[in-house]
């Protein structure tokens, strides 16, 4: 969000020449992914990693890439949405259904998993857009607290489903008043239930650790293209100054929505990944709760800031695996974090404590002198 | 036509918890500009708070309900001092995510401290049930509304008739312009979160009366439905919130009632969406034009 960080010492900034400051940084972030995907799939190919590490890998790779694209909204754009799982709902739904009812069209595993996030992803986006075209009318706490509406209204809509697949096609019922059940899909005998309401998906787990990190990369590169595009600085012109960008021409509302759309479909693609590593998905799982978890990503990370994201939805997902005994405090540590971390970035006061103790300590230094 | 009217009555009941939420959310709103996302979590401690008193120490039922708003309104003055008075300049976004960090830390200190097994609450009011036309209003309801429409005159009141009262009604209109004519704002504003949070505890002990399970995330649901509320009567207005709140109630309970149960909390929020699209200032609400 500010760029005014002092640069510190001649580093590989003078080293790499004349190149773009954000060019460098833009290329640090994906060469720093590459090597830890790497460093992380060869110690698992020599099986140095616990299980229940390798276990997270497919889902830090959908946090990591939620954090990013909640970055877009909420570092970028400047709006605080607090749905974001949401949209990773919609496209983890979506993209089990594909991914199963394609079983047979598309027997390879990883053809039919791009179509699963490439179907997340639509259907997401989709979302995005019917949900950004009201929501970014409105401003401020009025716009968060309707995300978050959106967000337990797309939770209780898909409790209701209940989705079959057979030979004739895909069979979906809307179990508004809970009556209904399964058996009411009418499948043939060859059918499978896909979506059994409140009691979720049955999934043939897909996700592999690999297609993290090349949705991964996708996410980086889009997010990052954007926001060094035309496209990306009017949409932070009008974060900065909504009423100064309009009287420059800018539409508001057209680049508020690109950058809702795009992170909403991002999450989708995140979605499908994630749903399709688990065995049972319940649409209880994309709650609220999820979407602060994945706010608090973006907030320590620093708000606006890619890389920051990146690193801190990686080391907050692994590390409650690796400090069991913290596993009860972590939400407690995590809610503090929020606070602090936003208390030392916003305060005045707070933020130039370090300034003034370094003048401070100068000052007596000076004195002591003869 | 008894079916109908028997919904009618539930949805009051829970509209009048509702409202008495809303209030305390429409004065906080209104006065400190800021959505405070953790007063249905201090709904929860109050309602804590009760159970202990009541329940654990045996104490009788007005001293609970006096503990709790005592414990309510300090909780509430030391989250606005240790939170929210060093964010007075900074944007809405960053007093928003620390208000969520307020919420999200008081649900999970409860849950540490209290687990998160689900308490039975006695409800602190033992009077008779009404009966009506054939139809039974339990004391609950009656004493909700009862409370919610006293405490609704006397913030009227308050606000209209004190001194406290205008200098919140000048800091709400320009915080920078009742500062220069003496008000101290720091003080007013605390005061609107200390008022906010007593009321929140008279709240928390209702609601676990009538719905008696009590748990850590017993409060966030109600707490943003009430917003609901208070934003559909027009947000800052107090007549809103409680005509609000009642509103809002008879709709989720219709809503249940003749639509769907599993879809009931999403047609609340639909019509707070709709609320917000169409008549953003709500019911009673007062239209402020934006300056450039």
């Amino acid at each position: 969000m500010r760029q005014n960080r002092k640069v510190a010492a001649p580093s590989l900034a003078e080293r790499l020449g004349g190149i773009k400051k954000t060019t460098r940084t833009d290329f640090l972030t994906y060469l720093g992914v590459t090597i830890v995907f790497l460093v992380m799939l060869s110690l698992q190919g020599q099986g140095m990693l616990t299980n229940s590490l390798s276990g997270q890998l497919v889902p830090i790779c959908c946090y990591i890439v939620m954090a990013v694209s909640l970055n877009l909204v909420v570092g970028v754009s400047g709006e605080l949405s607090l749905g974001h799982a949401g949209f990773m709902s919609v496209g983890a739904f979506t993209g089990v259904i594909a991914a199963q009812s394609l079983q047979t069209a598309i027997p390879a595993a990883g053809l039919r998993l791009l179509a699963a996030i490439l179907v997340g992803v639509v259907f997401a986006a989709a979302a995005g857009v019917i949900i950004g075209v009201p929501v970014l009318r409105l401003r401020g706490d009025y716009l968060a607290i309707v995300t978050l509406a959106f967000g337990e209204i797309i939770k209780e809509l898909i409790n209701c489903l209940i989705v079959g697949w057979d030979e004739r096609g895909l069979h979906i019922l809307f179990n508004i008043k809970g009556t209904m059940s399964v058996n009411d899909l009418g499948l043939s005998e060859n059918g499978i239930a896909i979506i059994k309401g409140a009691q979720g998906a049955t999934i043939t787990r897909i996700s592999s650790f690999p297609a993290g990190y090349l949705l991964i990369m996708v996410t980086l590169i889009v997010v990052l293209n954007l926001m060094r595009s035309r496209s990306g600085r009017a949409i932070m012109a009008v974060r900065d100054n909504r009423i100064a960008a309009e009287a420059t021409g800018i539409s508001v509302m057209k680049y508020k929505l690109m950058a809702f759309v795009v992170s909403a479909a991002l999450a989708g693609g995140a979605g499908a990944l994630y749903g399709l590593n688990f065995s049972t998905l319940v649409s209880s799982k994309f709650d609220f709760n999820t979407s602060i978890l994945v706010l608090v990503f973006v907030v320590l990370g620093g708000i606006g800031n890619i890389w920051g994201s990146v690193i801190s939805a990686a080391v907050l997902t692994v590390l409650p695996e690796l400090l069991r005994e913290f596993d009860t405090y972590r939400m407690l540590v995590y809610a503090i974090v929020l606070i602090l971390v936003m208390l030392v970035t916003n305060n005045e006061w707070l933020r130039q404590l370090p300034e003034r103790v370094r003048a401070r300590l100068a000052e007596r230094k000076g004195g002591e002198r003869p | 036509m008894m079916l109908f009217l028997s919904n009618l009555i539930s949805g009051i009941s829970l509209g009048s918890v509702y409202a008495l939420i809303a209030l305390g959310y429409t004065m906080v709103y209104g006065i400190a500009k800021m959505l405070n996302f953790a007063h249905g979590d201090v709904i929860m401690v109050g309602g804590y708070v009760c159970f202990f008193a009541t329940g654990q120490f045996g104490l009788p039922a007005p001293v609970g309900i006096l503990l709790s708003v005592l414990v309510c309104t300090a909780l509430g003055i030391v989250i606005e001092g240790l939170a929210y008075k060093p964010l007075r300049q900074a944007g809405s976004l960053a007093v928003l995510i620390t208000a969520i960090g307020v919420s999200y830390f008081l649900q999970n200190a409860a849950q540490l401290l209290w687990t998160s097994n689900p308490k039975v609450f006695t409800s602190v009011v033992g009077l008779e049930p009404v009966s009506l036309f054939g139809l039974t209003i339990s004391d609950e309801t009656v004493v909700t509304i009862l409370a919610c429409v006293v405490i609704m005159v006397a913030l009227t009141l308050f606000v209209n008739r004190t001194k406290m009262g205008k200098a919140m009604r000048a800091c709400s209109e320009d915080r920078a312009a009742a500062q220069l004519m003496g008000i101290n704002v720091n003080r007013t504003i605390s005061m609107t979160f200390a008022i906010g949070s007593g009321l929140a505890a008279v709240a928390g002990v209702l609601l676990c009366s009538s719905y008696p399970t009590l748990m850590p995330t017993t409060g966030s649901m109600p707490g943003i439905k009430a917003f609901t509320a208070a934003v559909f009567g027009g947000i800052g207005s107090i007549p809103g919130a409680f005509f609000g709140g009642i509103l809002l109630g008879v709709i989720e309970s219709m809503a249940k009632a003749y639509i769907s149960t599993s879809l009931a909390n999403s047609i609340v929020f639909a019509v707070l969406i709709v609320v917000l699209l169409v008549k953003p200032t709500g019911l009673l609400g007062k239209y402020v034009p934006e300056k450039v």
